[in-house]
C-alpha cells in the first residue's frame, strides 16, 4: 500500500513538473507558433507534423495546448495562493475571535461554501462582467471560503488542544505557544488543501472561458479551445479532445499529490 | 406541536432573511461596479447622444437617489416583480419562467441518474481491488471539466455511433446525453462519499457486533452501512445541488439546449442586470429550499442530531 | 454431559510466531470461566477465535473445537454465520461504540432474531424484545427500546448489548471486557447480571484484566501471558494460592502496600473555601472546602461526572472558580500531569523537544538543557535514548513517565496528577505508583492525586476527598475513611472495590 502510494505520488509529481515546465517555457516544447494561422492547413487530423492536429484557422493545436498551460496553471496557482493567504488570515482571526463574531462569520462562510467554486465564480463574473481579469478575480474569490473554514477550525481546535494547554501550564508564554504548536498544524493542513484546490480553480477558470466569459480569440486558452472545438465536433474531434485531456491530467496530478500528502500528514500525527 | 410550529416559523423567517440579504447584496454589488449600465447596454458602437441616454436612464429609474432605488427594488421584489429585462424588454419573470421548465427537467433527470448510479456502485463494488478501481474512475470524472465530458459523449455517441440525435428541441431523446453528462460528476462524488461512509462503518466496533450475531457482509451493508453512508451524503446535498445548477449552464451550452443556461449567459454577456439579479435570486431560493430539506432530513437519518427529546439516563 | 464449549490446543499465528499457543478451554452450561491477562496476552484474539471472527490474515488451528456438541472444525464462513448469535454470542466493551448509533436499541436487540428467523412479524419481535429487556433488568423497558444508544447511560447501554447477545438464547456467551469502561458501582451491577445469566444455564467466557471482577463472577480462571496459559483452576484456589510467579505478580499488583505517611507535618499549603464551578447551569463542583498539607498526598476520588477533574484543574489554575476561593499559603510552583499523556504532548515533537521546551519555560539556560533532559528521564526510570522518539512510539507506561518528567522539569513543589495510572496494565501501574512515591520522598513533593480507583488511592494518598456529583461527600485521613466510611456513597464505592483476596 505504501509502495503503491509512493509510486503514484512520484508519477503525479513528474507530470506536474512537465506541465510546469511547459507552462513556464512553452516555446521550448512547441513545434509551431500558436497564433500562426494557415488556412490551407485547417482541420487537419493529428499527424507527425501536427501532433494534435490543427483547428479551423490552421493553427497547431499541440502548440496552443502548450501555450495555454501557462494560463490555466497560472490562474490556478495565483488564485490558490491569494485565496490561501486571505483565507488563513480571516480564518485564524475568526478562530481567535470571541464566540459571537466567530459564529456570525462562519454562518456567512458556510453559505458560500455550500456552492461549488464554479457557481460562485459565475455569480462573481455575472456581477463584474466578463473578461480575463474578472475571471481571475472570480476564481480567487470562489476559492477563499474553504481556506477560511479550515483555518478557523484548525485554529479553534489547536488553540484549546491539550498539548497547547500543557505548554501554557508549564509556563510557556501564550504567543510562542501558539506559534510553535498551532501554526505548523494549520499551515500543514492548508497546504494539503491547496494542492487539491488548485484543481478546482483550474476547472472553474476553464469553465468560464468555455462559456466565452474569459479571454477572447485568438488567445490560446484551454477552455476557449474547447468551445471552438465544439463547433466542429463532427468533423474535427481532436480540437475538443486534447485540451480537455490536458485539463484532466493536470487536475488529476494535483489532486493525487494533495491526497497523498494528506494521507501522510494524518498518519504522522495519529 | 407548539415546538414544531415555532420551528416552522423560524425556518420561514430565515428563508425571508436569506432572500432579502441576497437581494441587498446584489443591489449593492451592481451599484459598486464601475461603468454605466446604459452605455454597456447600448454597446460600444452605439452613437447616441447624452440626452437619449438620460432619457433611457430616467425610464429605467436609474437617476433616482440610491436609497429610493433600493426601496423600489425591494418593494417590487416583495410583490414578486423582478423588473424588466434591459435587453429583451420583457418582464424578467417571464424570461426566466419560459426556460425554467427545460432546465428543471434536465436537472431532475440528472439527479435521479446520479443517485441510482452512485447507489449501484457503492453497493455492488466490493473488495479492495474493486474499490480502488472505482475510486480511480471517480477521480478521473471529477478531474474532468463537465463540458468536456459532454463533448466526448456527444462526439462518440451522437456523431460517432449515431445512437442519439445531436440536437433538436422536439425530440425527447436529446435529453439523454445531457442528463448523463450532468449526472456523472454528481454520481462520482456521491458514490465516493457513500463508499467512504460504508467503509468507515465497517471499521467501527459495532460492525463486529453485527457480524457476531451471524450477519453476512451484504446484510451489514444494506441494514447498517447504507444508513451511515447516507448520513455522510446528506451533508453534501447543498453542494451537489450547486454542482447541478452550475453544470446545467455548461451542459446546456455544449448540447445547445434551450434553458436557463442560455438565458444566464446572454444576460452576463449583455450586462442585463435585471435578468442577472433574477437568476441570482432564483439560485438563492433553490439553495434555501435545499438547505431546508437537509435540515429536516438529516436528523431523520442520524438520530444523534435530534435535540433532547429523550436525553440521557 | 457434554460441555457447552470445548476447545483444545488453540494456536493462532500471523506468519511465523504464534500469538496464541496451546490454549485449551472447556466450559459447562451454567459455568463462568474467566480468562485473565494484560494487554498483548492474546485473550481478545482467543475470544474472537471462539466465534470464528479472527482477522483474515490470521491462521487458526486447533485439535478439537466444539460448541454445544457441534464440531466446528471444518466450518466455513457460511456455517459459522448460522452458529454466531444463535449458538455462541459476543458482548464487547463500551456499548456506545458496539451498538450502531443510527439504529434504535430495540432494533439492535431484535437483529439476532431476524437473522436466524426465530420470530417473524413486528408484534412478535417487539414482545420478545420486551422480554429480553426485562431479563437484563432494564428499567422503563418500553421507552428504552425506542431510544438510540446515545440516549442511554453507560450501564443501560451495556444491558442492551447483553440483551442483544442473549436474544437467540445461545449456549455460550463470550464477554470481552464488558464492564471495563463503566463506573465501579455500575460495573458491580452488570457483573451481577452476568452471573445471574450464567446461573440460569448459559456458559460464560469472561475476558478481563481485572481480578476483582473475576472474583465476583467466575467459577474457574485461566491466566494468560504472551499467548500461553500459565495457570488455571478454580477461582478461589488460584487467587489465594497462586502457583505461577506471573500470577502472583498480577495479584500483587492489584493490592497495594498500605500507605506509609511520609510526613506528619500538617502545614497547609492550600486552603479551599466554598469553591464552586458551573457549566451551563450544572454545578461541576459545588461548594468544595478542604485543605492540602505540605508533603502529604491528597487523593480525590469519585466516578465520572463527580467533578474531580474540574477541581484538579482549578487547583492548577487552568480554570477559575465561579464562587468561593482557593488560597495558596506562600509561593508554590504547581504542575499538572494530564490524564491523557498522548494528547498532552505535541504529536509532532520528540519527547526530548517537549522536555526542552518545559525547561526553557522554567528559565533553564540553553547550554544546560540537554543534560537536564537526560537527568529527568533517568529520574523517572526512562532510557535517555527515548528523548529522540515521538510520543506515539512509546508505550503507555513510558508516556506516562515522560509526562511526569516534563512536569518535574518546572521544579514544582506541588504536583497534581489526573488519573495518571488508569489506562495502564496492572503491573505497569504498580511500577508507576512506586515511582511517584519515590519522587515524593526525594523531592519532598505535595501531591494531589485524582482517581476513580479506590485501590490506587489507598496506596498513594494520606488524605482523601470523596466526590459525588460535584459535592465532597466525605473527607479525612485515608485510613479513617476507608475503615469507617460515614457516607452511603463512600460505602457503596468501597463495596464495589472489594479487594481481590480476603
Amino acid at each position: 500500500m505504501k509502495r503503491a502510494q509512493s509510486v503514484l505520488l512520484w508519477c503525479a509529481v513528474a507530470v506536474l513538473l512537465v506541465l510546469a515546465f511547459a507552462a513556464a517555457f512553452p516555446a521550448v516544447l512547441a513545434t509551431h507558433d500558436p497564433l500562426q494561422t494557415d488556412v490551407r492547413a485547417s482541420l487537419l487530423p493529428p499527424s507527425a507534423e501536427h501532433l494534435f492536429g490543427t483547428d479551423q484557422s490552421g493553427r497547431d493545436v499541440y502548440s496552443r495546448v502548450l501555450y495555454g498551460a501557462g494560463r490555466s496553471i497560472g490562474i490556478g496557482l495565483l488564485a490558490t495562493g491569494i485565496a490561501l493567504a486571505v483565507g488563513l488570515l480571516i480564518g485564524a482571526l475568526a478562530g481567535l475571535a470571541p464566540r459571537g463574531v466567530d459564529a456570525a462569520l462562519m454562518r456567512v462562510n458556510d453559505v458560500l461554501m455550500a456552492f461549488p467554486e464554479f457557481l460562485v465564480a459565475l455569480v462573481v463574473v455575472a456581477v463584474l462582467g466578463p473578461g480575463p481579469v474578472n475571471i481571475a478575480i472570480a476564481v480567487t474569490l470562489a476559492a477563499v471560503p474553504v481556506y477560511i473554514r479550515l483555518a478557523r477550525v484548525q485554529t479553534r481546535t489547536l488553540r484549546s488542544a491539550e498539548h497547547v494547554e500543557a505548554a501554557r501550564i508549564l509556563g510557556v508564554p501564550p504567543v510562542p505557544a501558539f506559534v510553535r504548536h498551532v501554526v505548523p498544524g494549520v499551515l500543514g493542513s492548508l497546504s494539503v488543501l491547496a494542492t487539491i484546490g488548485i484543481g478546482s480553480s483550474i476547472l472553474a477558470a476553464a469553465g468560464l472561458s468555455f462559456l466565452g466569459l474569459g479571454p477572447s480569440e485568438p488567445t490560446p486558452e484551454w477552455g476557449l479551445m474547447l468551445a471552438g472545438g465544439r463547433n466542429v465536433l463532427g468533423q474535427a474531434w481532436w480540437i475538443a479532445v486534447f485540451p480537455g485531456i490536458a485539463i484532466t491530467v493536470t487536475v488529476i496530478a494535483a489532486t493525487i499529490v494533495g491526497r497523498v500528502l494528506r494521507a501522510r500528514a494524518e498518519g504522522r500525527t495519529s | 406541536m407548539k415546538a414544531a410550529l415555532i420551528r416552522i416559523a423560524g425556518l420561514a423567517a430565515s428563508v425571508v432573511i436569506v432572500l432579502w440579504g441576497a437581494a441587498t447584496l446584489v443591489f449593492l454589488a451592481f451599484r459598486v461596479i464601475p461603468g454605466d449600465p446604459v452605455s454597456v447596454m447600448l454597446g460600444p458602437q452605439a452613437q447616441v447622444s447624452e440626452a437619449v441616454k438620460d432619457g433611457i436612464r430616467a425610464e429605467l429609474g436609474l437617476d433616482r437617489p440610491p436609497l429610493e432605488q433600493y426601496l423600489t427594488f425591494i418593494g417590487q421584489l416583495a410583490r414578486g416583480d423582478l423588473g424588466e429585462s434591459y435587453q429583451l424588454r420583457m418582464p424578467v419573470t417571464e424570461v426566466i419562467g419560459r426556460q425554467l421548465g427545460s432546465t428543471l427537467q434536465l436537472s431532475a433527470l440528472a439527479l435521479v441518474i446520479a443517485v441510482l448510479l452512485a447507489l449501484a456502485v457503492a453497493l455492488l463494488v466490493r473488495g479492495q481491488a474493486g474499490r480502488a478501481v472505482a475510486a480511480g474512475i471517480e477521480l478521473v470524472i471529477l478531474s474532468s471539466p463537465v463540458f468536456w465530458i459532454g463533448l466526448i459523449l456527444l462526439s462518440v455517441f451522437a456523431f460517432g455511433l449515431g445512437w442519439f440525435p445531436v440536437s433538436g428541441a422536439r425530440n425527447p431523446a436529446t435529453i439523454v446525453l445531457p442528463a448523463i453528462t450532468l449526472a456523472l460528476p454528481v454520481a462520482a462524488l456521491l458514490s465516493q462519499v457513500l463508499r467512504d461512509g460504508l467503509v468507515q462503518a465497517e471499521r467501527m466496533p459495532f460492525a463486529e457486533t453485527v457480524r457476531a450475531r451471524g450477519a453476512s457482509p451484504s446484510w451489514f451493508t444494506l441494514r447498517h452501512g447504507l444508513r451511515h453512508g447516507a448520513a455522510n451524503a446528506v451533508t453534501l446535498a447543498a453542494y451537489l445541488t450547486g454542482s447541478v445548477l452550475g453544470g446545467a449552464v455548461l451542459v446546456e451550452t455544449v448540447f445547445a439546449r434551450a434553458g436557463l443556461g442560455r438565458v444566464t449567459l446572454a444576460a452576463i454577456t449583455n450586462r442585463d442586470l435585471p435578468v442577472i439579479t433574477g437568476i441570482i435570486l432564483l439560485s438563492a431560493i433553490v439553495f434555501v429550499i435545499v438547505n431546508l430539506v437537509i435540515e429536516l432530513l438529516h436528523p431523520l437519518i442520524d438520530p444523534r442530531l435530534r435535540t433532547g427529546r429523550g436525553g440521557r439516563r | 454431559m457434554t460441555e457447552a464449549l470445548e476447545l483444545l490446543g488453540l494456536r493462532i499465528d500471523f506468519g511465523e510466531t504464534p500469538v496464541v499457543d496451546g490454549v485449551s478451554l472447556s466450559v459447562a452450561r451454567g459455568e463462568c470461566v474467566a480468562i485473565v491477562g494484560e494487554s498483548g496476552a492474546g485473550k481478545s484474539l482467543t475470544a474472537r477465535a471462539l466465534l470464528g471472527l479472527t482477522p483474515a490474515d490470521a491462521r487458526v488451528r486447533f485439535e478439537r473445537f466444539s460448541i454445544d456438541g457441534t464440531d466446528v472444525a471444518r466450518f466455513g464462513e457460511r456455517r459459522w454465520r448460522s452458529l454466531r448469535g444463535a449458538g455462541i454470542a459476543l458482548v464487547s466493551q463500551d456499548a456506545l461504540v458496539s451498538l450502531d448509533p443510527l439504529q434504535r436499541v430495540g432494533s439492535e436487540i431484535a437483529e439476532p432474531l431476524r437473522l436466524h428467523g426465530l420470530r417473524s412479524g413486528r408484534a412478535a419481535l417487539r414482545e420478545r424484545v420486551q422480554e429480553l429487556l426485562h431479563r437484563v433488568w432494564m428499567p422503563d423497558a418500553a421507552r428504552r427500546a425506542r431510544q438510540y444508544p446515545h440516549e442511554l447511560s453507560g450501564g443501560l447501554r451495556q444491558r442492551a448489548l447483553i440483551a442483544s447477545a442473549i436474544a437467540a438464547e445461545p449456549a455460550i456467551l463470550v464477554a470481552d471486557e464488558p464492564t471495563t469502561a463503566l463506573d465501579a458501582t455500575v460495573q458491580a451491577r452488570i457483573l451481577g447480571l452476568l452471573r445471574d445469566i450464567a446461573d440460569a444455564g448459559t456458559a460464560i467466557v469472561f475476558i478481563s484484566h481485572d481480578f476483582a471482577a473475576v472474583r465476583r463472577i467466575a467459577d474457574r480462571v485461566l491466566v494468560m501471558r504472551n499467548g500461553v496459559v500459565v495457570e488455571s483452576g478454580p477461582v478461589g484456589e488460584v487467587l489465594e494460592k497462586p502457583q505461577h510467579a506471573y500470577t502472583r505478580q498480577l495479584i500483587a499488583a492489584t493490592m497495594h502496600e498500605p500507605r506509609v505517611t511520609s510526613t506528619d507535618d500538617v502545614t497547609p499549603v492550600l486552603v479551599a473555601t466554598g469553591v464552586t464551578r458551573t457549566y451551563e447551569e450544572i454545578a461541576a463542583v459545588n461548594d468544595a472546602s478542604f485543605a492540602v498539607h505540605q508533603g502529604r498526598t491528597l487523593g480525590i476520588v469519585g466516578e465520572s461526572g463527580s467533578g474531580k477533574t474540574t477541581l484538579a484543574r482549578m487547583i492548577v489554575g487552568v480554570e477559575q472558580p465561579d464562587d468561593g476561593g482557593l488560597r495558596w499559603i506562600g509561593e508554590h510552583r504547581v504542575q499538572l500531569v494530564h490524564q491523557n499523556p498522548l494528547g498532552a504532548f505535541d504529536p509532532r515533537w520528540s519527547i526530548g523537544r517537549s522536555l526542552r521546551e518545559a525547561l526553557a519555560a522554567g528559565g533553564v539556560p540553553r547550554a544546560l538543557r540537554a543534560a537536564r533532559v537526560s537527568e529527568l528521564l533517568a529520574e523517572v526510570d526512562l532510557d535517555p535514548v527515548l528523548a529522540t522518539r515521538r510520543p506515539s512510539a512509546l508505550s503507555g507506561g513510558q508516556r506516562q513517565r515522560a509526562a511526569i518528567a516534563r512536569a518535574l522539569a518546572a521544579e514544582p513543589e506541588v504536583l497534581v496528577l489526573d488519573e495518571p495510572v488508569s489506562a495502564l496494565d496492572p503491573s505497569v501501574r504498580e511500577r508507576v505508583i512506586q515511582l511517584l512515591l519515590r519522587l515524593q520522598r526525594e523531592r519532598r513533593l505535595t501531591m494531589i492525586f485524582v482517581s476513580h480507583d479506590l485501590d490506587v488511592v489507598g496506596a498513594v494518598a494520606d488524605d482523601v476527598l470523596v466526590m459525588q456529583d460535584g459535592v465532597i461527600v466525605e473527607q479525612g485521613a485515608v485510613t479513617d475513611v476507608f475503615e469507617s466510611p460515614q457516607h452511603p456513597f463512600t460505602q457503596e464505592l468501597l463495596d464495589a472495590n472489594r479487594p481481590v483476596s480476603p
